[in-house]
């Protein structure tokens, strides 16, 4: 006999902070079109409410202070609200309310005052976030696709213009080709094992029979797919050739937003299927997971090549993107790191404390972008760097700490991010990759401080605009930036407790 | 099982095959539409797997999973299309060989 389940039974006050954004974001599709078309302010301010809302839960969670909901699982095991989703949110909420800050006058300016930008930016964070709480694959894939449709939709925001058109375009064939691979993975993934929840995958990949060769066969292969396709989101070598023509092409608001958003995404979905989903998935009895060696030969790709490439580059929208394929390579390192189950934990917490860490610097970077940015995208190219520092002293310190901050310069986040990272991947006995994230670090201090030696040597013009809401983004995020650098236990603090290991 | 019975390998072997076949559509093809066309190949492909294990293994999984794959599907290709239409309106052309606005 079918029940219909109550509200208790499906827990879903242990979902409160996504649900709440996805029903905001619904709510305000709707009252957008009560909004009239000349102040369309009202919706952004509404946007900002929610994401504050849904932020305020988030973190009432993640510091243990209120419980929502009864236990861990919600929806039947589908959505797991456990601390590191709790991380994973609050990470996505402050790059959303960041993104809200730097995309309001910006849109104004450039013609897409808009309200579909918002409510698009809510939904892509909902599927961030419920990306990070997936129990299920099928959570893990509908949840992929909410974060990136509307991150198609808003690439192509600029309409007609043909940058962002074409950009739109590129972002979304590849996309969907990365989604059929990740789905095809999935598919294999539930061949091999008989379930589509993630427990009950780790359950059966434990029992998994050694000498079961076509099972291994299949969940090998779907852990692969899966790899490629969520390698396509965090843009990892060789899945990384959208990134630089994405990014230089979408509007710059949207990129500071999705830089971020859509790595932390993938990194939380990756790290479910890996981490918690199969950890214990052993070929020939070793001592760590089957999935870690080709993690960390991508992530040694991943930082060599974004690093290399950076470095010829003349935009700077282009530069930050293989400075973000870069990143990806280093966060990577730490989901490898998770591939030896003593380390499983430390390597986790490392991921999310980087992400947290990448979330105010990335976002703060491209904010300074969109500053120097003139109404028609012009102005992005590494020679508007000159002079910054005498016409806008604060803007110019801001983007300072930012590059600093990317390079791992210590007393700035980034530093603590890649401290965390690098020690993992030594506890986990990948040292070669330690040392190849050591090397491709100080190769990159030559674009970033180049950056710093324009803005504070060099003459120019220093033509920069920082109205009020975006200056408030750049502060949050130096700010945001030095104090995690200088207090690195408030982030390992946050991210103590945190474990992706099913119990019992 | 019955001896009329197409055995699960021949299943997955035909959706592998589906999913090659997809794969070089989309690598081989220029067409903004065909290259789409190929990608909705491959979660068919997907599709034909999920069901095929879904019978193996004498679970709902598999069908659940086939009818999200489905639904997200069509919403991609809303604005899949709509995006290949705004680029035909600006460009008079589908064909990606025509996007090369981007260079470094």
């Amino acid at each position: 006999m079918f029940q219909v389940p109550s509200l208790s039974d499906l827990n879903v006050a242990a979902a409160l902070p996504a649900v709440v954004l996805a029903l905001g974001a619904c709510v305000f599709l709707v009252v957008d079109l009560f909004v009239p078309r000349e102040r369309k302010h009202i919706t952004a301010w509404l946007t900002a409410g929610g994401l504050s809302v849904s932020l305020v839960l988030a973190l009432l969670s993640l510091t243990d202070v209120v419980t929502f909901g009864d236990g861990e699982e919600a929806f039947f095991g589908m959505y797991i609200a456990d601390q590191f989703t709790d991380m994973v949110n609050v990470i996505v909420l402050v790059t959303s309310l960041l993104g809200v800050m730097v995309a309001y006058n910006y849109l104004d300016r450039t013609n897409m005052q808009r309200g579909e930008y918002y409510y698009l930016l809510l939904f892509t964070t909902a599927g961030v976030m419920f990306m990070g709480a997936a129990g299920d694959l099928v959570v893990v894939f509908v949840a992929l696709e909410l974060l990136s449709i509307p991150l198609y939709i808003l690439t192509g925001f600029r309409r007609p213009q043909e940058q962002s058109e074409e950009s739109a375009m590129k972002y979304f064939l590849l996309g969907a080709f990365s989604s059929a691979f990740l789905v095809y993975g999935l598919a294999l993934v539930y061949g091999a094992t008989g379930t589509s929840n993630l427990r009950e995958i780790w359950q059966a990949v434990d029992s998994m029979v050694a000498g079961d060769t076509s099972a291994q066969f299949l969940l090998l292969t779907g852990a692969g797919l899966s790899l490629v396709g969520l390698g396509f989101k965090v843009a990892a070598v060789p899945f990384h050739m959208w990134t630089p023509d994405v990014y230089q092409g979408a509007p710059t608001s949207v990129v500071a937003y999705m830089s971020v958003a859509a790595k932390v995404g993938g990194f939380a979905a990756l790290l479910r299927v890996l981490v918690a989903g199969m950890p214990n998935f052993m070929l020939d009895n070793g001592t760590s997971a089957a999935w870690m060696d080709v993690t960390w030969l991508l992530a040694a790709a991943t930082m060599i090549v974004g690093n290399f490439i950076a470095i010829v580059q003349s935009d700077l929208k282009r530069l930050l993107a293989y400075s973000s394929i870069a990143h990806a390579g280093y966060i990577l390192i730490g989901v490898a790191a998770a591939g030896v189950p003593r380390v499983a934990d430390e390597a986790t917490q490392a991921v999310l404390i980087y992400l947290m860490a990448y979330a105010f610097t990335n976002v703060g970077a491209f904010s300074v972008i969109i500053a120097v940015e003139r109404d028609d995208a012009s102005n992005t190219g590494l020679s508007s760097m000159r002079g910054l520092a005498r016409t806008q002293p604060l803007l110019a310190a801001a983007m300072a700490v930012f590059m600093l901050s990317l390079t791992g310069i210590p007393l700035t986040a980034g530093f603590v991010g890649k401290w965390f990272v690098f020690k993992a991947a030594i506890a986990a006995d990948l040292i070669p990759v330690a040392v190849i994230g050591v090397l491709t670090s100080v190769l990159s201090a030559y674009y970033y401080l180049r950056i710093v030696w324009m803005m504070y040597f060099e003459d120019g013009d220093g033509e920069a605009a920082t109205p009020r809401p975006l200056a408030w983004a750049i502060g949050i995020s130096a700010i945001g930036t030095l104090v995690f650098g200088f207090l690195p236990y408030l982030l390992s603090d946050m991210a103590r407790e945190i474990t992706l290991a099913f119990g019992g | 099982m019955e001896a009329s019975e197409v055995s699960i390998e021949l299943y997955v072997l035909l959706s592998a095959i589906l999913f090659i076949m997809g794969t070089m559509g989309v690598l081989l093809r220029r067409n903004a539409i065909l290259i789409f066309m190929s990608v909705e190949l491959m979660l068919n492909a997907a599709n034909l797997a999920l069901a095929a294990f879904a019978r193996q293994w004498g679970n709902g999984d598999g069908h659940v999973m086939v009818f999200f794959v489905m639904t997200v599907a069509a919403a991609e290709v809303a604005v899949g299309l709509a995006l290949i239409v705004a680029i035909f309106r600006t460009k008079k052309s589908i064909d990606i060989d025509d996007l090369h606005l981007f260079r470094g």
